[in-house]
């Protein structure tokens, strides 16, 4: 069976691509999800997620333990997502203009910091072979599941949930919707804006941490080539639902390894237009989904994108 | 727009940790002259030292292209009167003759070496016609006598260290079926490509090698995307042509492939999954081209050279290389010591069937052909 061309191959090849792949733009569209549903949008990402990734790896390195380093990638993550929040309570700040200099300053402070740590191995975050029932080892291969996927799938589950049904996502919803309102209601506007801006930036920092803890699971430079901020684009896309962040996660990473899996069975020509894949797809995707007749659906209110 | 930004971000953040905490050459532009007497372009003046500018363009300890400088640069260092500047992460753009003018009038170098293949054509160029007193030497580029004359290039034969990477894998395979994970497709890259194939197939005619080209000198994800694929589809050794092979040998190392190495020694990522690799030793280079300066002449223009000349080497053989793959790559090896050994022989066709080499054509390591290879050979499956 190995090496049999043909579709069977290229599509468990995308799919596996797509669940190992995926972790991040799902943590960091997730963590944005919250964030501007609340009325803020955090461009800073980007730089929370290379943070991320290289205090989880310092952090594994030191201890010995992944998940210290997810903790600390968590926490670090936590610490940009306030300062964000914090400055931009400021009257005539501008969100979009402090995310653009976190992004910058938390890349350039992991390159410093992560200096060290481009050398040593960490250790892994464990994975689930989801594919032991079978003998082939495309299979097994594809089906080796990281933790923090699972994760962040039923996370994507609960918040879904969670803005509907409960009361912290609902008032999330008022402030983003109406800053008046949700004044007018009682709440304290930057407070919780602070809160989501934090939230986010934790779950950013998480991804972080599956880019050098699990895959491609090292420390460098380029590590992130851009994810966070596909994945902050990704949320337009999805209409702030978290459970179409799952989705569009799940088609970013599937269209990224089908460069890979196609020259895999021979077709080899124009692999530069299949690694365009991502964009294509995000191109068409939104000019099937725009409408000439009304704004954003889904956009929070106060969003400052509108 | 934004990926642009981000570019700019990496880039600049990454400045802030280059080696030489007094040159920081952009920052410092307005203010070097204020602190003139603290940096290093006093002391060079005064004391007379050879100042030797480095120049990489991603980390120096990447486990591959720019450690194998980097490692260059450092046997420099040992040498008395001999002054090292490196600088990292440095783009392949206008970016670098900001570099090599402040290495040339902050840190008074007078010898600079840009190593990054993209450096060469404009920006080495330009700088060697502004600097006539300094000499810059390149690697990988194509230097000709059009040039100036205070530039030149420099180069390994390294696919001789690929062809007995070729050896030891074919010996090692069960499936009989290779994976390589290429950049860009660039005559260097190519060269390669093909010389790990006719290496494998001077074993076993039957074995096919499969490229994948991620078409980036570093991409972390699409590198291991790029190896899963490979082994995915049933090879069971790997090697790359990439700048920093760290992802890509650690991820066929926990998928259970066998790796040859590349760049420079990998084998402490694949512990008993390392078989062999072909790795640079710039060192011997680098310590000529000072020798001639301190000798007072210019260093040569152009130089190429391979195993015999001490250019390449190979790493450990690992513990999985059987006796019988040692002794035959160890013959092989001793043939290519005595020079001219020729991995592009005829008759052979490339992999769409045109002819590269009729029947007694051989390209010695040296034809200056090799340096134009735009031809996958038969038995690859990919195209360039």
């Amino acid at each position: 069976m190995s090496g049999d061309l043909g579709l069977g191959t290229v599509l468990l090849a995308v799919l596996g691509g797509a669940i190992r792949v995926s972790t991040p733009f799902l943590f960091v569209s997730l963590g944005e999800t919250i964030t501007e549903r609340s009325g803020r949008i955090n461009l800073g990402l980007e730089g929370t997620l290379v943070f991320g990734a290289m205090s989880a790896y310092a952090t594994a390195v030191l201890t010995g333990s992944p998940w210290a380093g997810v903790a600390v990638a968590g926490l670090a993550g936590a610490a940009f997502g306030l300062l964000h929040g914090f400055i931009c309570r400021f009257p005539r700040v501008n969100d979009v203009a402090i995310g653009i200099a976190l992004m910058l300053f938390g890349s350039g402070l992991a390159f410093f910091l992560g200096k060290p740590f481009i050398q040593p191995s960490a250790p892994p975050l464990p994975a689930i072979p989801f594919g032991f029932w079978s003998d082939q080892p495309q299979v097994q291969a594809a089906l080796r599941v990281n933790v923090l996927f699972l994760a962040g799938a039923a996370l994507a589950l609960f918040l879904w949930w969670a803005f509907r049904n409960t009361k912290a996502g609902l008032i999330l919803r008022v402030v983003g919707d109406s800053a008046e309102a949700a004044r007018a209601m009682g709440y304290d506007v930057d407070r919780v804006r602070l809160l989501a801006t934090a939230l986010g930036g934790v779950l950013a920092g998480i991804g972080g941490a599956y880019l050098s803890l699990y895959y491609p699971g090292s420390w460098n430079e380029g590590i992130s080539s851009g994810q966070g901020l596909m994945a902050v684009a990704l949320v337009i896309f999805a209409r702030w639902n978290p459970l179409a962040c799952f989705g569009a996660a799940l088609l970013f990473g599937g269209a990224g390894a089908l460069g890979p899996a196609l020259q895999s069975v021979g077709i080899s020509q124009g692999y530069y237009l299949f690694y365009a894949a991502p964009y294509i797809l995000t191109l068409a995707l939104l000019i099937a989904t725009s409408s000439p007749d009304r704004a954003l659906s889904g956009a929070p209110g106060e969003l400052s994108l509108k | 727009m934004l990926a642009k930004l981000v570019q700019t971000a990496w880039k600049d953040g990454s400045r802030l940790v280059s080696a030489h905490p007094f040159s920081r050459r952009h920052l410092l532009g307005g203010a070097a002259a204020l602190s003139l007497g603290t940096l290093p372009f006093g002391r060079a003046r005064a004391a007379g030292p050879l100042t030797v500018g480095f120049i990489y363009v991603g980390p120096k300890d990447d486990y591959g292209y720019n450690q194998a400088h980097a490692q260059g640069a450092a046997a420099l260092k040992a040498i008395p009167g001999i002054e090292v500047v490196e600088e990292e992460n440095v783009r392949e753009t206008t970016d670098v003759q900001k570099t090599m003018e402040s290495m040339i009038n902050l840190d008074g170098a007078s010898l600079v070496f840009p190593t990054s293949f993209g450096y060469f054509d404009p920006h080495v160029l330009i700088e060697a016609k502004k600097n006539p007193k300094v000499q810059f030497r390149h690697c990988g580029g194509l230097w000709t006598e059009a040039n100036p004359k205070n530039a030149g290039s420099y180069f390994g034969y390294i696919a001789q260290g690929q062809y007995l990477n070729g050896i030891v894998a074919a010996h090692a395979s069960k499936s009989k079926r290779l994976g390589f994970v290429a950049a860009k497709p660039v005559p260097q890259v190519l060269n390669n490509v093909n010389g790990f194939l006719l290496g494998a197939r001077s074993v076993d005619p039957s074995i096919t090698l499969q490229v994948i080209f991620t078409g980036e000198w570093s991409l972390a994800v699409k590198e291991a995307e790029a190896t899963n694929a490979l082994i995915d589809a049933g090879a069971d050794v790997i090697t790359c042509h990439v700048d920093g092979p760290k992802v890509v040998v650690e991820t066929a190392a926990r998928r259970g492939a066998f790796v040859c190495g590349y760049h420079a020694d990998q084998s402490a990522l694949a512990k008993d999954k390392y078989l062999t690799g072909a790795e640079w030793n710039w060192a011997s280079i680098y310590k000529g081209f000072v020798a001639d300066l301190q000798a007072g002449k210019a260093p040569p223009n152009f130089v190429r050279g391979g195993l015999p000349d001490g250019f390449v080497k190979m790493s450990p053989y690992g513990p999985a290389v059987s006796e019988a793959a040692r002794q035959n790559a160890d013959a092989v090896k001793a043939e290519m010591m005595k020079g001219g050994f020729a991995i592009i022989k005829g008759p052979l066709k490339d992999n769409k069937g045109n002819e590269v080499a009729g029947a007694g054509t051989a390209l010695a390591e040296n034809a200056i052909e090799l340096e134009k290879t735009s031809y996958l050979v038969e038995g690859v499956k990919g195209s360039a």
